[in-house]
């Protein structure tokens, strides 16, 4: 379904509104760890395994039942010691994936043993956190993902021209119809953000 | 008035002795910050939930230590999960007794289990009844 796209270019990297797919095996921690992120203003989707991630992101060889565009995963963040597929043969299907390897993938631990870390960031993972998460640790990823994505939707824009435009006012219609909740802390209401990223939207070179 | 003020001075007398007591570390202050008008029961979900795993735990691993010869890798696997469950709520004294469990179970050493693990139970025990309490004047 398309939108009138009446006020120039718009993003879902504009809305600010990073798509996080956290996994994790334990309830607790899925549980602070979607409130870690919904309070830095996150859409989360929270699994418990390894296996269901890659349903999720379409790996496993079964459709997805999400397009592709709906599905965009902005951040994959996994805990490292899970039963079944451990966060770090995740990474490796993730990054073994040409669908999915541009996707960030930070690994989570309560242990800090240095081979581990060495083997997640060769294997290209962003970055290595120590459990328990912090506000102040996914507020930074989230700059530095947001940083990231903002890049490569210029690059988009110069490379792609028109094609780039409808794509992203899907996604506008998309997130503007969607229903995750909206948190109602001042912190991060969409429509102040809205309004922001129409009043500087990118200029297309 | 002067109820509110008393019962308030018992929640931050009864805060301020899990901390010196070292039951609790900074964890839980961590997760209240979370909390807010629209999540005002987030912790004590959280917690709710942390009772559930660590019973499911704690379950787990009695059986577990039923069992001749002992499995100290899958005791390990169990006590790490439940390890990580007390760090994420702040459980600092069970957490204490974990490390102890798991670094016995690397040894091998039955007796160190067992005993370590009756202990953790008590601590176990003990959190959760200042938890409940903590609750409750909440």
């Amino acid at each position: 379904m398309e939108v009138e796209n009446m006020a120039g270019d718009y993003s879902l990297s504009d809305a600010q509104e990073l798509h996080v797919l956290a996994v994790d095996d334990s309830h607790v921690d899925r549980k602070v760890i979607e409130r870690l992120l919904k309070i830095s203003c996150c859409k989360v989707t929270a699994v418990e395994s390894g296996r269901m991630a890659l349903q999720y992101l379409g790996l496993d060889g079964e459709k997805s039942s999400l397009g592709i565009d709906e599905l965009k995963v902005n951040l994959i963040m996994t805990d490292y010691s899970m039963p079944g597929m451990t966060g770090y043969e995740l990474l490796k299907k993730i990054k073994g994936s040409s669908a999915l390897s541009k996707i960030p993938v930070v690994i989570m631990s309560s242990e800090k043993i240095l081979a581990r870390i060495d083997r997640c960031l060769e294997e290209g993972a962003k970055e290595f956190l120590q459990k328990p998460v912090k506000l102040s640790d996914v507020k930074r990823l989230k700059d530095f993902i947001l940083r990231g994505e903002n890049d490569n939707k210029e690059t988009e824009q110069m490379k792609e021209g028109s094609c780039s435009r409808k794509r992203k006012i899907q996604d506008c219609s998309l997130s503007l119809t969607q229903t995750h909740d909206i948190p109602s802390s001042p912190k991060c209401s969409s429509a102040p953000l809205l309004q922001q990223s129409l009043l500087k939207h990118p200029k297309i070179a | 008035m002067e109820r509110n003020h008393h019962l308030h001075r018992q929640l931050a007398n009864l805060r301020q002795s899990f901390f010196d007591q070292g039951y609790l570390d900074e964890q839980l202050i961590q997760l209240e910050e979370l909390q807010d008008d629209a999540n005002p029961n987030f912790v004590e979900e959280v917690v709710t939930l942390f009772y559930k795993d660590s019973a499911r735990l704690i379950h787990s691993i009695d059986q577990a230590l039923e069992k001749n010869p002992l499995d100290f890798a899958k005791l390990d696997s169990h006590m790490h999960q439940f390890q990580g469950s007390n760090s994420s709520i702040g459980a600092k004294k069970v957490k204490t007794e974990c490390t102890q469990f798991r670094e016995y179970c690397r040894a091998g050493n039955v007796e160190g289990c067992k005993r370590t693990f009756q202990q953790l139970k008590r601590e176990y025990a003990l959190l959760k009844t200042k938890l409940e309490a903590y609750f409750e004047v909440a």
